[in-house]
């Protein structure tokens, strides 16, 4: 998919993946509306990419509901027109330090399948159908190995990330041939606040900056129509960064 | 005729009388059985508006009450026209209303501490229709509007809408202040099972406006101009539709009047961003749009008007009674009618 020209919104845009995103496609020519939950560091975000040239906005909200994804993506649309790319970049790990599953609330548990699941699902399902329409589309999910591999105490996370993945293939054979899209992401471990947060004792020199991911990430919007839809791909694995 | 009071829980009961203007017959049928009316070749064309929170309850600067419903932005994307109603709200019927205070320019609606509008000019046509300018402008607007504003909704609904509620389900941008309502039914499924037996889909953005104020002299200059966009996919597909004798089918009356806006002004379907201020009734002939998919409304309303351009007075006053003897439900989340020869 053609980057330059594209209206692209990222969730989870404040920092981390999110926010290098936003700086990356803006950077290639795509209005960039960027949705989190943090307005100040949004704002932050919104203004380094225009002082770079790049046109993106800030659209502030919280995904726990259809009635929010509505009315985020409304006010996106109406500041940036309809998207063609959708990335979920917005992810919980719960409560930190990390505990085991056995040691996790059940409310724990509904509260990180309601940002990294419910949220996704109810986003998508409010841009999939103008997607259709215009015959082109394409949704990013943001992955995680602890979708695949069973770590522990990266239950919470570990499962809706799972279930995430499996969402995508499913989404991707309804829509089979229709130009619209999907395909999960798994960006490997990055030196973000998040990572600190479930490992704060990571050597952080080892860790990839979000930057390099973003823009390999970029390289695969650009090719996307050449991968299977609801492929799972590694990005370190994919091509080289521009 | 009854309304149906709240969207339905299950799509697939939805009813569609299909009328063919050829011969005059009238079939019941069910939204589904639209895939085997329509055929290879013929183009759907959809509105692809969301519907914006268009009503704002707010106060005068005396603290008296108000509501504001926006009715469409001007076209310098700053100021918005709107309708004024007083006391209450949605639950009292449009013409029982209490008229809104007296409002004179320079005066100054607040929705919240941080969310107000100046009046800019008041209509020569009734005090009732303004021009606002709100505090905050730009991203901010939006940003409040969304906070603060609510769908626009009738009395005969059981309860507040939520803003999902008023969508269609391939709505983006906010432009409409009432629901596109003609295309809710057609739900993603619907949509692939049509395009895979070879129909065509393509939009217009189309900013649906306000259809009942409560005030008489208003109500008929109803519709106000409504912006519109035509992007060239579309006019590509209208052209390659006619030129392969497929049939263009309109959903709802907004879609009607943005291509044949832009094909009264050019001859025939143009890429175009434009305003609408075409008037659909008896003796109008369209140009472009063979059939069209509708809500279902009563005799008396414009709604109902607009489609004297489509069917003779007879056959919708039949189509009228049948749909009344067999209960089709009117309204937003009503049942449906399929204007189409066979």
């Amino acid at each position: 998919m053609e980057i330059s020209g594209s209206t692209a919104f990222i969730t989870g845009g404040s920092r981390g993946l999110g926010a290098a995103l936003g700086q990356e496609l803006a950077g290639r020519g795509a209005r960039v509306v960027l949705l989190a939950r943090g307005g100040e560091a949004l704002a932050a975000i919104v203004d380094r990419i225009r002082s770079t040239g790049g046109e993106a906005y800030g659209v502030v909200g919280d995904l726990g509901s259809l009635d929010e994804a509505h009315r985020m993506i409304g006010e996106s649309a109406a500041l940036a027109g309809a998207p063609e790319i959708l990335v979920h970049a917005a992810s919980t790990l719960g409560r930190t330090p990390l505990v085991p599953l056995v040691d996790t609330a059940p409310a724990e548990l509904e509260r990180v399948l309601r940002v990294n699941l419910l949220g996704p699902f109810g986003l998508t399902l409010a841009v999939a159908g103008s997607m259709l329409v215009r015959r082109r589309g394409l949704v990013l999910a943001i992955s995680s190995d602890a979708a695949v591999m069973p770590y522990q105490r990266w239950g919470a996370y570990g499962v809706s990330k799972a279930a995430l993945d499996h969402l995508v293939r499913i989404w991707a054979a309804e829509l089979e041939g229709s130009g619209v899209r999907f395909l999960s992401l798994d960006p490997g471990e990055m030196d973000t606040e998040m990572h600190a947060a479930a490992m704060p004792e990571a050597d952080r020199a080892a860790l990839r900056p979000p930057a390099e991911v973003a823009a390999r990430i970029a390289s695969i919007v650009t090719a996307a129509e050449s991968v299977p839809s609801g492929s799972r791909l590694e990005v370190a694995r994919w091509g080289r960064a521009a | 005729m009854t309304a149906a009071d709240w969207p339905r829980e299950d799509p697939a009961l939805h009813r569609l009388l299909w009328i063919d203007a050829a011969s005059g017959r009238l079939e019941d049928k069910e939204v589904p059985d639209i895939v085997r009316l329509v055929r290879a070749g013929d183009l759907l064309v959809v509105n692809d508006a969301a519907t914006l929170p268009a009503s704002l309850a707010g106060t005068t600067d005396a603290g008296e009450p108000v509501e504001l419903r926006l009715a469409g932005a001007c076209s310098d994307g700053e100021r918005w026209m709107a309708v004024l109603f007083g006391r209450g709200d949605w639950r009292q019927r449009t013409e029982a209303r209490p008229a809104p205070p007296v409002i004179t320019s320079g005066a100054r609606l607040v929705f919240a501490p941080t969310f107000a509008a100046e009046v800019v000019c008041v209509s020569h046509t009734t005090p009732r229709l303004v021009e606002v300018r709100f505090q905050p402008s730009g991203a901010g607007f939006w940003h409040a509007l969304y906070r603060h504003g609510r769908p626009v909704q009738y009395s005969y609904l059981r309860g507040p809408l939520r803003l999902a509620h008023a969508q269609t389900g391939y709505a983006t941008r906010p432009w409409a202040v009432e629901p596109p309502s003609a295309g809710r039914p057609l739900s993603l499924a619907l949509i692939r099972r049509l395009l895979a037996i070879g129909v065509e889909i393509a939009a217009v953005t189309h900013a649906a406006g306000l259809s009942s104020t409560g005030d008489p002299a208003l109500d008929e200059s109803l519709p106000l101009p409504e912006r519109f966009e035509i992007p060239p996919e579309t006019a590509r597909a209208v052209a390659a539709t006619r030129a392969r004798n497929g049939r263009v089918v309109a959903v709802g009356t907004s879609v009607v009047r943005a291509l044949e806006a832009s094909a009264e002004r050019h001859g025939h379907v143009v890429a175009e961003t434009g305003v609408a201020e075409i008037r659909l009734g008896p003796g109008f002939q369209p140009r472009t749009v063979d059939g069209l998919l509708t809500g279902v409304h009563e005799p008396g309303t414009t709604h109902h008007a607009l489609l004297r351009a489509f069917l003779d007075e007879d056959l919708l006053a039949r189509a009228s009674r049948h749909a009344e003897e067999r209960g089709y439900l009117i309204h937003e989340f009503g049942d449906s009618w399929l204007l189409l020869a066979a």
